[in-house]
């Protein structure tokens, strides 16, 4: 029973990282890349530690598993908003599809 | 080994397969950083299916060093590119 929801919640992880790798691949611009990119592949990580989890336990191998799990939780969006932020003080230039461009017009009263 | 692990196994290669033909590809350097970051992730996922299948404990610890080592370093190249001190 255990090995089973192991396998199928390890399965989710890896379809939702598979889709954000697909988006890394195809989406046409750096920060559409991160957008999804970022969320999915920490979505699926949850699965997949969780899954680890499931299988061993709460023995060290699940203890030491939620705690890398909290530390992708961390480190993961907050090394994503420093890359989107670096690129955009850097001069990456949104998809011309874009719309709208908030964090330019703030910038700009202050040079 | 169940063949279902093997099939995880070939899709998570192909995903490393995907994010380092956007680092080989990717137009401005804020596309490799975001590349390689999520590279990172992929191989701490790969740590934690090893450990699935092999019941190992050290391929978690060996997660969590990758997980903390690659957020270092996508916030160094995060500030370089930004192109100010790291003081702030």
């Amino acid at each position: 029973m255990s090995e089973l929801a192991s396998s199928i919640s390890f399965g989710i992880g890896v379809a939702f990282t598979f889709f954000g790798c697909l988006g890394l691949l195809r989406l046409p611009d750096v920060y559409n890349r991160l957008q999804a990119a970022t969320k999915c592949v920490t979505f699926g990580m949850i699965f997949m530690i969780v899954a680890v989890v499931i299988r061993s336990g709460f023995g060290s191998l699940g203890v030491k598993a939620i705690l890398c799990l909290a530390f992708i939780l961390l480190t993961s969006p907050t090394a994503a908003h420093a890359i989107s932020r670096g690129a955009h003080r850097s001069g990456v230039r949104l998809w011309k599809g874009s719309v709208i461009d908030e964090y330019l017009k703030d910038r700009e009263p202050k040079g | 080994m169940q063949p279902i692990w093997l099939v995880y196994t070939g899709v998570l290669i192909l995903c490393c397969f995907m994010c380092l033909y956007r680092v080989a590809r990717g137009p401005t350097a804020p596309d490799r950083a975001v590349a390689i970051d999520i590279l990172g992730i992929v191989i701490v996922g790969f740590c934690a299916l090893f450990s699935v299948l092999t019941g190992k404990e050290w391929f978690i610890t060996v997660a969590i060093t990758w997980s903390l080592l690659s957020f270092i370093g996508t916030t160094a190249l995060a500030k370089y590119l930004e192109g100010r001190g790291y003081d702030e």
